[in-house]
């Protein structure tokens, strides 16, 4: 097997905040193969977003990466001196933000901002940069490209902004992108289109994407795996249908009864009771557990650790057949 | 665009006509101006046949009218203490007012957004820390305080600039200039200084707060995550961001500086705008009263209009909305 493109272990964040340390990401660990697209869904608050940040290296102080490793095409990135890792960003990892019309810098023509994060990254001349930049409008599907290229920002609309977020985020051709949330700020026909243009720029690139998104239909649509991300850890990953079909853990379970189905049964959708617990509060054991319906006292007690089953990986103790030692 | 300006400078004239009328009244409300020309034993007829020539028969709104009409070919009437045209006058002091006050805002400018920047970009260092504390003194202490400790140490107490006046100056047409010296030169340091003080610490803490908020904004974390160098960060996205604020306060605070030429003037008795004003306070000479007062409107009233262009060129939006408006 191929070395995955980008390879997270047991990542750990922590923010040091004046009552103390808290841990936002606590033990993570997937892998992104080439050409793959990871979706990681949860509930706001389950660290989707601080585990892309971690990766592009963008977690500002006083948070801080405190353990675990991230590796890209094998090459640790995790710790690696800032002005190496500024040379990783933009050029082997893309990142989109949720926000298309706050992401680029109102007071500069578009084509300026794709023309200085190419020429930051390749060794192009001006000319050569402004080319490539009106192709990878054009790619990216933006009409007439040669003149859109010297608008600015606010002549675009909210789709067409997230079109040249795009544009900027691969214009060095990177192995792996970053989706934050790039479709929550869209018009739902919109968002159709940025998914397909990111599916289909995955695809032809061979590009890994991590889309991060609370959407579960947007997954369901463009992911090929999927983690389930709650409080700080995954719950679960696998293959998109195999969750989507036959989630395992009680929270993804909760997730899937809580999409509605197109068939349009008169069934109520399950919701789950209470709400994610503060990165202050987080229980002892099971960090679902006080909402989970079958929990039982290990649960209470015991952190569960990922275990493989089948295709997928779950943390949850209802699949540990072996009893624990502790649960006394 | 054009339609843009156009309005703004007729908004400009409006105001310009509204001070006018405040400066023609100063004339009316400081007494009977015939009393002031001519001597105690003036019989009633001769005063009678002054203001007829005078034209202070006519009824005030043709006295506004005349008033005005002269204002704008420059005709101030003649001061009453000096006996020469006031727009003489004028034209002989601006230059100095002028220069110091570029001066200064030249100084003001480039160390309150130099320090700004720093203290914004390194906001736990010790000198930042020390920048937040100068321009806190900056702001509270008085300008004439600065400027009477300022002659006391660096002219009486080390002799190094001149404590007064403005040096030798070389007339470059009717403009005179104290650049081209090198006395001129030292006899600049210490007024530019006290004048601009509080413009640069305003100037550093309008800096400061801006560029803390804009290097919060997403577009600076997008920039982050594009991988672009520190510094294309720092100068080319965040400072030009802060610049659009930063040049209304300046813009605006360059008729405030003029205004408070007055005060540093008087304390180094630079022979400019305001020494001459100062003065014809003290001797009730309303005209130049009136013309400073249109003199310093008419800057005032520029620079907005000037600000308001600016904005345009730092502020793609602005110049999009401007000429969708019309």
């Amino acid at each position: 097997m191929t070395e995955p493109v980008l390879s997270v272990r047991n990542l750990q964040v922590e923010f040091t905040s004046r009552r103390g340390t808290l841990r936002a990401i606590d033990d993570v660990s997937f892998d992104i193969a080439k050409g793959e697209v990871l979706g990681v869904v949860g509930e706001s608050g389950a660290g989707k977003s601080v585990t892309g940040l971690a990766v592009i290296g963008l977690i500002d102080p006083p948070g801080r990466i405190s353990g675990g490793e991230i590796r890209l095409s094998g090459l640790r990135i995790d710790n690696l001196p800032p002005e190496d890792m500024r040379r990783v960003r933009g050029k082997r990892i893309g990142m989109i933000f949720q926000d298309p019309l706050t992401s680029l810098n109102p007071l500069y023509r578009v084509g300026d901002q794709i023309v200085e994060t190419i020429r930051t990254h390749l060794n192009l001349s001006e000319t050569a940069a402004r080319r490539r930049a009106i192709d990878l409008l054009a790619e990216v599907g933006i009409p007439a490209p040669d003149k859109r290229i010297d608008g600015y920002p606010h002549e675009f609309s909210g789709g067409m902004r997230q079109r040249v977020v795009i544009a900027l985020a691969i214009c060095a051709e990177p192995e792996l992108i970053i989706a934050d949330e790039p479709t929550t700020a869209l018009d739902v026909s919109v968002q159709a289109q940025i998914i397909s243009l990111i599916k289909r720029l995955g695809r032809d690139h061979g590009t890994a994407v991590m889309l991060v998104t609370h959407d579960m239909g947007v997954i369901a649509e463009t992911s090929d795996r999927v983690a389930v991300m709650y409080a700080g850890r995954v719950a679960e990953i696998g293959p998109v249908q195999d969750v989507v079909r036959n989630p395992l853990h009680p929270y993804a379970k909760g997730l899937m009864g809580a999409i509605p189905t197109l068939a349009g049964e008169d069934k109520r959708l399950v919701q789950i009771p209470g709400s994610m617990p503060r990165l202050s509060a987080i229980p002892r054991g099971c960090s679902f557990n006080p909402r989970c319906a079958s929990a039982f006292d290990r649960c209470r007690i015991d952190r569960p650790e990922p275990l493989p089953r089948g295709t997928q990986s779950v943390a949850c103790h209802l699949y540990d057949s072996v009893p624990a030692e502790s649960a006394a | 665009m054009l339609a843009f300006t156009l309005r703004r400078a007729i908004q400009a004239v409006g105001v310009m006509i509204a001070v006018g009328i405040i400066s023609f009244s100063m004339f009316r409300f400081a007494g009977d101006p015939v009393n002031q020309m001519v001597g105690m034993d003036t019989s009633g007829a001769e005063r009678a046949s002054i203001r007829k020539s005078l034209g202070l028969d006519d009824p005030v709104i043709v006295q506004f009218g005349h008033y005005l009409g002269n204002a704008a070919q420059f005709k101030f009437g003649i001061s009453y203490q000096f006996r020469l045209p006031v727009s003489n006058l004028l034209i002989e002091r601006m230059p100095a007012t002028l220069e110091l006050a570029i001066c200064a805002t030249i100084f003001a400018m480039l160390s309150g957004i130099l320090m700004g920047v720093y203290s914004a970009l390194r906001r736990d260092s010790w000198l930042a820390h020390a920048f937040q504390a100068v321009s806190l003194i900056g702001i509270s202490l008085p300008t004439f305080l600065i400027g009477i400790l300022m002659i006391y140490l660096f002219s009486v107490t080390l002799g190094w600039l001149p404590s007064f006046g403005r040096g030798d100056v070389v007339h470059i047409g009717w403009w005179t200039t104290g650049l081209l010296t090198l006395s001129g030169l030292k006899a600049l340091i210490m007024p530019s200084i006290t004048l601009g003080l509080f413009q640069m610490t305003l100037i550093m803490r309008l800096v400061r707060a801006e560029m803390l908020e804009v290097m919060r904004t997403d577009y600076i974390r997008f920039a982050r995550a594009r991988g672009l160098t520190t510094r294309a960060i720092h100068f080319g996205h965040a400072l030009r961001n802060t610049l659009v604020p930063v040049i209304t306060v300046a813009g605006l605070q360059f008729g405030s500086v003029i205004a408070f030429a007055i005060i540093t003037e008087t304390v180094f008795q630079w022979p400019g705008m305001g020494l001459l004003f100062v003065q014809a306070v003290q001797n009730v000479d309303i005209p130049i009263m009136a013309a400073y007062l249109m003199m310093v409107s008419l800057i005032f009233v520029t620079i907005n209009l000037v600000v308001d262009i600016l904005y345009t060129i730092v502020d793609p939006r602005l110049r999009s909305t401007v000429s969708r408006a019309h």
